[in-house]
């Protein structure tokens, strides 16, 4: 009797507890359908009172909304969260955060978002997760608060301030509570302190932020902001030559990969190889069927996908070359002309293939995580998959001298470009070494089409873009020397990224060229011309 | 690059036309030519207006055909070559005898056919977005005018996402530089300041673009909200988008507007990362309504692939092909003057919910429609007018053009008007 008494009394006081909770929780799934009837222009408000109730909930909701993951039952006008995609859709209730089953697409509408809505959806997050537990969402709140400074989020930055222990994100907040503080209405003493707090940290950001409040400023402010936004431009510029550079030893790390192969049948053999960009085309498409593969089959071996293809690609390309030099180009040694044709005419039948197999339209070769996105080095900003690829290149390289100078099949083919029929009677097979050269010189180009693939277009056009710039690399370099080639693609890549802020990109390509046709006439041999004998055989 | 894709554009058309569509022994067949790259550069995004071309025969002649005969369609590839373009339009027009041709897609291809079908009396259906300032006799321009595309493109990215400056970053070539310098002029009467515009022109096919991406972010950390208005054509965007992903140029901080990006170009990329960038069309294969769901299960059962997407231009091929079949069976012959004067008037559905009509201009009625780029490389409309938007053939904001006006009609019968001293024959064609 006692204990039934007692259980009730429990029972009693649960619900009691629990009704201010379940009115919380009504309130909250009011203003969560309610975004479902809301239009465009109002998401803005109902975005902010979600933000407004401080409930943890609301987190994965406004995320779920960012991220285009809300949907209204069309029947009931109740709002879920969704998961996957195709026909059916996996709903999970919102404020409970329980699964309700799924639903086919059909019965569902979209909670539209725009641009406008994402904004606002990072403003309400940066502020909600301000105080989070996490060092790196903590982090990514604060970024977010930066970019969208308000007045009213002071509070809760200086707040955040307070707690924080971690000096990264100590010194984000600080910059994030000078920009706010810039936009609200403290003292105009505080708001000098900010703008010094901002030149201090620097950075393009902080450009935009202080020229935007230079309008509004008070009149007392302005000379400060002026003066620190002139000498953030300084840094900036100093910055920007910096950056030029960078930009041109990517440029020219992207030539010198395109190029390599080149230096190989032309410029070690001889051969004007027309065919060369089919062969960076073939190696960038068997990128892409392996990473469709690894999609269907393999999902989790996404990131390998480019190490799988590498030495794929310069089987399959230097298989073709193989079958190319076998077939056709050694009936046409000593013959420029006629080589000059039939390779020509075999590039032509390689994009004319592919685009019959694969379609004309370009294919999705994706990025891996770890050449995706870009960090910051001072001011400079640097993407991930340009650094990648001028490690690659100077890798290939390497790679390349090394196999020239030190191994006895580099041996051979020096011995056989440099005198062919002493190299004969010393009983090294010309003719298969003719063949291996012109393998590897392709199979480097596929390697090439390897990198490419994360930077440009997939398609059989692939290798025309890439054609007349390796031509003009080596003919630069000097035909036949290597380091040439890397030095021709480095200062042709960073002269053309000095010239284009100036000339623009059109007539920048246009300057390089003519520099270049010039050069050509005052020294014909290119950068490094070949001595001696070796010219002449 | 010119004598390469003469010489594959030469060969397959020689393989094409003995081999394939050499059908001219049915006597009673109408016959419609296309005029579609099938390779070289314009490949990528013309191959796929051939096969809505043959689709939309195909089923045509499933429904019976046009006046009793059936439809043949016959093609040829002008290989991305403009002056091959005017051959093939003559080999069309004089030797196949071809009822009209549907065909083009860039402007100097379009130029290169004009003098041919004027001279030759034939009908072009063109049916690609582009710049204006033309209007033929001969012509129908099914593709937007820029005041059907980019100027509620400029005017949806000032009012809702308050712009005040403008990036207009094209690529070299007459599309983009007579669109920007309409965009230019209309943005300066509506009070942007010169120094808040800033244009920028790349090759075709540029692939190098981080220092162009470094600049756009640079113009935007002015204080003021910017925004890039991208007329970069075809292949040269895979790589600007991956470059803009990478160095983070978030679309909710300066959003692109593309007017040449569509549902085929994004096919190519990871559109995670793009999220909320934007486009302007008068069609996109998101819109949901019945007759596009059916245009969609129609082409992927005809292309036998499950993956394939539906874009602006084939849309503009589908609105034209059905008005050329209204107009014939109005007119009930083929002949060209006839069908030409029944045109003018015809009004068809189109895929985005309602009718397209042809104006006395030449040019078609459209809704405008701007879209943000979904994950799912789609597009989602954010935006649409209120309205249908007739297509305006002479700029208003151009002063050569903006006292031009064109009407085909008895007895004005005029592509270049001139309301201001009253006479036919201005600037332009």
């Amino acid at each position: 009797m006692y204990r039934i008494f007692l259980s009730m009394l429990v029972a009693l006081f649960l619900i009691a507890a629990a009704a201010p909770g379940a009115r919380a929780e009504e309130a909250l799934r009011e203003l969560v359908n309610a975004l479902g009837e809301a239009k465009l222009s109002d998401m803005d408000e109902h975005i902010a009172s979600l933000a407004k109730t401080g409930d943890p909930s609301v987190v994965p909701i406004l995320e779920a909304l960012g991220e285009g993951d809300l949907y209204v039952r069309k029947a009931d006008g109740q709002v879920f969260l969704t998961k996957g995609n195709g026909s059916k859709l996996t709903l999970t209730d919102p404020v409970s955060g329980e699964s309700a089953g799924e639903a086919p697409k059909a019965a569902l509408s979209k909670v539209k978002v725009n641009n406008g809505v994402r904004r606002a959806v990072r403003t309400a997050l940066g502020s909600l997760t301000l105080m989070s537990p996490d060092r790196n969402a903590r982090l990514k709140a604060v970024q977010s608060v930066l970019q969208s400074p308000n007045a009213d989020a002071l509070d809760a930055i200086e707040n955040a301030l307070a707690a924080e222990k971690d000096a990264d994100v100590r010194a984000l907040l600080e910059q994030a509570r000078a920009t706010s503080l810039l936009i609200s209405d403290r003292t105009v003493e505080e708001k000098r302190r900010a703008v010094q707090t901002l030149k201090a940290g620097g950075g393009r950001d902080a450009l935009s932020v202080l020229s935007s409040a230079l309008g509004s400023a008070d009149e007392t402010l302005k000379p400060d902001i002026v003066a620190a936004i002139a000498g953030l431009e300084q840094t900036q510029a100093l910055w920007a030559a910096g950056q030029n550079v960078w930009y041109g030893l990517s440029l020219g790390s992207v030539l010198l990969l395109a190029a390599i192969g080149l230096a190989i049948t032309f410029g070690v053999m001889g051969i004007i190889n027309m065919a060369h960009g089919e062969m960076v085309m073939l190696g960038a498409y068997t990128t892409f069927l392996v990473q469709e593969v690894v999609r269907t089959s393999f999902p989790g071996l996404f990131d390998w996908s480019l190490a799988i293809a590498l030495p794929l690609a310069f089987l399959v390309t230097g298989a073709v070359g193989l079958a190319m030099e076998r077939g056709v180009i050694r009936f046409l040694y000593g013959r420029p002309l006629e080589t000059l044709l039939a390779t020509w005419g075999m590039s032509l039948i390689l994009q004319q293939a592919v685009r019959t197999i694969f379609g004309p339209t370009n294919q999705e070769v994706g990025n891996p995580s770890w050449m995706s996105g870009a960090f910051d080095l001072g001011g400079l900003t640097i993407t991930w998959n340009r650094l990648w690829i001028i490690v690659f290149a100077l890798a290939v390289f390497a790679a390349l001298l090394f196999l020239l100078k030190k191994t006895p099949m580099g041996l051979q083919m020096r011995a056989v470009t440099q005198n062919r029929r002493m190299a004969s009677s010393m009983g090294i097979r010309t003719p298969w070494v003719d063949a291996l050269t012109f393998a590897l010189g392709s199979g480097i180009a596929g390697m090439a089409g390897v990198a490419l693939s994360q930077i440009d277009n997939v398609s059989p056009n692939l290798g025309q873009g890439y054609i007349i710039d390796s031509f003009m690399v080596v003919v630069f370099g000097g035909v036949g020397n290597l380091w040439g080639t890397l030095v021709g693609a480095f200062s042709l890549g960073i002269l053309n990224k000095f010239l284009e802020p100036y000339a623009g990109a059109v007539l920048g390509k246009i300057l390089v060229l003519v520099l270049i046709i010039l050069f050509i006439q005052k020294r014909p041999r290119g950068l490094f011309a070949l001595k001696g004998r070796a010219v002449e055989a | 690059m010119t004598i390469k894709a003469r010489v594959t554009g030469a060969f397959i058309a020689a393989v094409l036309s003995t081999t394939a569509f050499n059908g001219a022994f049915a006597e009673d067949t109408i016959k419609v030519g296309i005029l579609h790259s099938l390779s070289g550069t314009m490949a990528i995004s013309e191959t796929t207006l051939k096969d809505a071309m043959l689709m939309l025969i195909d089923e045509q002649n499933k429904k019976g055909g046009l006046l009793g005969k059936k439809l043949e369609a016959v093609v040829v590839d002008p290989a991305s070559d403009w002056p091959l373009f005017a051959e093939k339009a003559r080999e069309l027009i004089s030797v196949d005898k071809v009822s009209a041709v549907f065909g083009c897609w860039t402007s100097v291809s379009r130029k290169s056919v004009l003098p041919v079908f004027e001279e030759l009396n034939s009908i072009l259906f063109y049916p690609v977005q582009y710049e204006g300032e033309e209007s033929q006799r001969n012509v129908f321009y099914t593709g937007a005018a820029p005041n059907q595309q980019a100027i509620p493109a400029v005017d949806y990215l000032m009012e809702n996402e308050e712009v005040e400056r403008w990036v207009l970053a094209g690529t070299d070539y007459v599309y983009p530089r007579t669109t920007n310098k309409i965009l230019e002029a209309y943005l300066i009467a509506k009070g942007v300041k010169p120094e808040d515009i800033m244009i920028n022109y790349t090759p075709f096919g540029h692939s190098d673009w981080q220092t162009i991406v470094s600049d756009i972010k640079k113009f935007g950390s002015a204080g003021k909200k910017t925004a890039v208005v991208s007329t970069i054509n075809g292949d040269a965007n895979v790589p600007f988008y991956k470059e803009l992903a990478n160095q983070g140029v978030k679309a909710e901080d300066i959003p692109v507007v593309a007017f040449s990006v569509g549902e085929e170009e994004l096919a190519g990329l990871d559109t995670g990362p793009l999220v909320g960038h934007l486009a302007a069309w008068n069609y996109f294969q998101s819109v949901d309504n019945p007759a596009n769901a059916e245009f969609i299960k129609t082409w992927k059962a005809f292309t036998k692939n499950d993956k394939r997407v539906t874009n602006d231009p084939m849309e503009a091929h589908y609105i034209g092909f059905n008005m050329w079949l209204k107009a014939v069976e109005k007119a009930g012959t083929t002949d060209t003057d006839a069908v030409l004067d029944a045109m003018i008037g015809v009004s068809v559905p189109n895929l985005s919910g309602g009718y397209s009509t042809m104006m006395p201009n030449h040019h078609i009625t459209k809704p405008v429609l701007i879209g943000e780029i979904q994950s799912d490389g789609q597009f989602e409309t954010v935006w649409e007018t209120p309205g249908l938007v007739v297509g305006d053939e002479w700029s208003d904001y151009l002063p050569d053009s903006k006292d031009l006006i064109s009407d085909w009609r008895a007895p004005m019968s005029c592509g270049n008007f001139n309301v201001a001293t009253g006479k036919c024959g201005g600037k332009g064609s």
